[in-house]
């Protein structure tokens, strides 16, 4: 961002993109992308950074290859992972040690390095090019795709992708109206969750008398598992950006907020170099591109309220106060921040906007089913071997999101649950599978969309624990304004905990039934009418596991600590005194190669001795 | 702790003393403190003419505040579903009981803090626990001693390279 000039015109933007995408084509050298998010940062994408280009600068290979420090391409597991173009190359999990091999042996000598490839899980065979990774394959990445391709902090590398045309062809021929139209022929519906319809959303705020008026990005991304937002704000912020400037012109907003999570570091820090630099090149402030429209967008962090994602909360939190909803109506379209007409949409929702601007309302709504249209993102983690993001049509299956896309449950193990929407969603068990993913069948088959976590559950996952564990989230997320809600959570959750300690009574599943209802029904905000919802759908899915709890006294999962034991099984232990090295409260006693023997009496049962153990020779009963 | 009203005070003027921005000021102060002095809220209260029970509510509601002195080293264990599912509650049961100290506590000596986050997004490699702002990936109950030692190291060079 050197000496980069005020763009002052809808014509000189367009010729500054084109000589971006020029600039992209006809780059000669071949492009080393690494990723690195907050996940790749996690597992070491800086170091290998630094060595990739300390090899470069080795190899004086720097008018061959250069290096492309990007946002998040959404395969974590395979972490820190680069692509070389274009020879289309995907090497996984590298090492700052890979460096000068990947230097030498495939930038100047033209070879793969096999060891770097992916291998597939399940057939074991190596693959070279990303788009032949089944993980990849069945995806639609019309969002994700680009955060490969762009350096976040650059607004020059998001203008070579084409970005800010939308923007472009909205100022240069698109009345407010003819952009509400778009959206709302588009059929896009809000990815925060509830999925009211985006373009009606905004006709609302467009039409509600009173000044000024305002938008909001709401990136509080609270849902634990859920993080396809930050990866958006971190990959691809100036998106973000193009599609709030868009809808500012529609709505009539001169200003918004992105009021983003404080747990996400990377993503307020590229976000916020995005807007100093879109205000630099005068895509934000006054005036902008000569025509007569003003936008500023400000940075509001949350701290630490996963309430905070209502709408009417979020609100209250960027006016300084305490985040607790209120009633709606009036809604934020009437009654928004500072008692302004307000629109707030997810950062996913944002996202799409360019999008669908730039390639019509009919190329969207082709994606997809007839009320969901388009892709969603979802994180795909838990007891899955592909853990990532995925980008998917609306409509695909369950089924086909954990086994083609996820390549199935690690170990072998058995699949046994989804769990779908955060807190405010539930658990499907396997024979909802065949389910298409979309607002409706979620709904109705107990669990919700949500901002779009999937958590897969194997067999040693135990349910009754599931809902003790939403249920624990959700009493310490209560705001408490509603006492159906604060007590209603905190009832069910003794229940539940009851339960997993071998205290449940007879009667102790129609209660929490008869609790679960309550809440919903009485609550006011979307926290409380969805904590119903994991207890419900384990109750409805997994009624018999509840039962073996409170009856039996046991834990099929073999997770609730009250309710299990750790035994040593004589026939498997090699006396390798691996478990009695570990125990802390020496409660396993044995000499090598001597069966061990552990006292019951003195175990606190904190798993130690069953990570330990390499022969299979601890079990849980 | 002293606190310095001076910085207090230029953490309230970078928002041009609005009301609106309490819950960013707050997060200034948390950020060089690692807490929230009682001086430094009611300076906040008084030179904006915001009641301290409002700061206090405030102060109180968001997970991110903390009215009590932190440790030197802040570990964060993640409780986020996935990493729930992968076994983040023995993780914390290891802290907890090595440290003597339960969740949301700092321990005698000053140098740990042991905190919960409900999701860092990282959860291909969960269990995650974060000290200092460094990732651990996929712990283990195993390994939860060999982390809290690496910082109790750190600490002890950092003494013997101030000594010398």
């Amino acid at each position: 961002m050197k000496n980069v000039k005020t763009i002052k015109s809808i014509k000189e933007l367009e010729k500054a993109i084109e000589s971006q995408i020029q600039a992209r084509e006809s780059e000669k050298k071949s492009i080393l992308t690494v990723s690195a998010g907050t996940c790749g940062q996690a597992r070491g994408s800086l170091k290998v950074i630094k060595s990739l280009e300390n090899a470069i600068k080795i190899e004086n290979l720097e008018d061959k290859v250069k290096v492309k420090v990007t946002g998040c391409h959404g395969f974590c597991e395979a972490e820190p992972n680069i692509m070389i173009h274009p020879q289309n190359i995907f090497y996984q999990k590298v090492q700052p040690s890979d460096a000068e091999d990947i230097a030498y042996q495939t930038i100047l000598n033209n070879k793969i390095i096999d060891k770097l490839l992916y291998s597939d899980p399940i057939s074991g065979k190596t693959v070279t090019k990303e788009n032949d990774i089944k993980f990849y394959k069945k995806q639609k990445r019309i969002l994700l795709g680009d955060n490969a391709l762009i350096d976040p902090t650059d607004i020059m590398d998001y203008l070579s992708i084409g970005g800010y045309g939308a923007l472009a062809a909205v100022l240069s021929h698109l009345t407010p109206k003819d952009v509400i139209d778009t959206i709302k022929k588009s059929g896009l519906r809000g990815r925060g969750g509830a999925g009211f319809p985006t373009g009606k959303k905004w006709e609302f705020t467009r039409e509600t008398l009173g000044e000024p008026k305002y938008i909001i990005c709401n990136a509080d991304e609270g849902d634990p598992g859920a993080y396809m937002d930050r990866s958006l704000l971190e990959g691809n912020p100036h998106r973000v950006l193009e599609g709030m400037l868009i809808g500012a012109y529609a709505i009539g907003a001169r200003e918004g907020y992105i009021y983003v999570r404080d747990e996400y570091p990377l993503a307020v820090k590229h976000i916020s170099i995005a807007i100093s630099q879109a205000e630099k090149l005068g895509l934000l402030g006054k005036n902008i591109l000569g025509k007569g429209f003003d936008f500023q967008v400000h940075i509001s962090k949350g701290a630490g309220a996963f309430v905070c994602g209502e709408e009417t909360a979020l609100i209250a939190s960027i006016e300084g106060k305490v985040g607790v909803p209120r009633q709606r109506p009036p809604f934020p379209a009437v009654k928004g921040l500072w008692k302004k007409p307000t629109n707030i949409n997810n950062v996913e929702t944002w996202s799409n906007i360019p999008l669908i601007i730039e390639n019509g309302a009919e190329w969207f709504s082709e994606i997809g089913t007839n009320g969901s249209k388009g892709t969603k993102i979802f994180s795909l983690v838990g007891k899955i071997n592909n853990t990532g993001l995925v980008e998917v049509p609306m409509g695909i299956t369950l089924k086909e999101i954990i086994f083609d896309i996820g390549g199935g449950i690690p170990e072998g193990k058995e699949f046994k649950a989804i769990q779908t929407g955060g807190p405010s969603g539930g658990c499907l068990p396997q024979e909802k599978l065949d389910l298409p993913v979309d607002y409706e069948s979620l709904t109705e088959a107990g669990s919700i969309m949500g901002s779009g976590g999937m958590i897969v559950m194997d067999e040693n996952t135990c349910m009754v624990d599931v809902a003790k564990y939403f249920l624990n989230f959700l009493r310490d997320e209560s705001c408490g304004k509603c006492l159906s809600c604060r007590e209603g959570t905190q009832r069910m959750w003794e229940i539940v905990t009851d339960i997993t300690e071998g205290k449940g009574k007879k009667g102790d599943i129609e209660l929490l039934e008869a609790l679960a209802i309550a809440t919903r029904d009485a609550s006011l905000c979307g926290l409380g009418q969805t904590a119903a919802n994991p207890i419900l759908s384990t109750i409805r899915y997994f009624r018999d596991e509840y039962k073996t709890h409170i009856k039996d006294k046991k834990c099929p999962a073999g997770v609730c600590k009250e309710l299990i034991q750790y035994l040593i099984i004589d026939d498997n232990c090699t006396g390798c005194l691996a478990c009695l090295k570990v125990c802390p409260q020496e409660a396993i006693s044995g000499e090598l190669k001597k069966i061990h023997v552990l006292d019951q009496s003195k175990c606190i049962k904190c798993g130690a001795c069953y990570e330990a153990c390499n022969f299979e020779a601890i079990k849980i009963v | 702790m002293a606190i310095e009203i001076q910085k207090v005070k230029s953490f309230i003027t970078r928002y041009n003393n609005e009301k609106k921005a309490l819950i960013s000021i707050l997060q200034d102060i948390q950020a060089e403190y690692n807490y929230l002095p009682q001086e430094a809220l009611k300076f906040v209260s008084e030179s904006m003419g915001i009641p301290l029970i409002d700061i206090i509510d405030v102060a109180t509601f968001y997970r991110a505040f903390s009215l009590e002195p932190r440790g030197k080293h802040l570990v964060t264990v993640c409780l986020g579903t996935a990493c729930h599912v992968r076994g983040g509650p023995k993780i914390l049961e290891e802290f907890e009981r090595i440290l003597s100290i339960n969740a949301g506590k700092t321990t005698k000596d000053g140098e740990f803090t042991l905190e919960t986050v409900a999701c860092l997004g990282c959860c291909a490699i969960g269990p995650v626990v974060v000290v200092d702002g460094d990732y651990h990936a996929q712990t283990t109950i195993r390994k939860v001693n060999s982390i809290l030692k690496k910082y109790r190291r750190k600490e002890k060079k950092n003494e013997e390279c101030q000594d010398n």
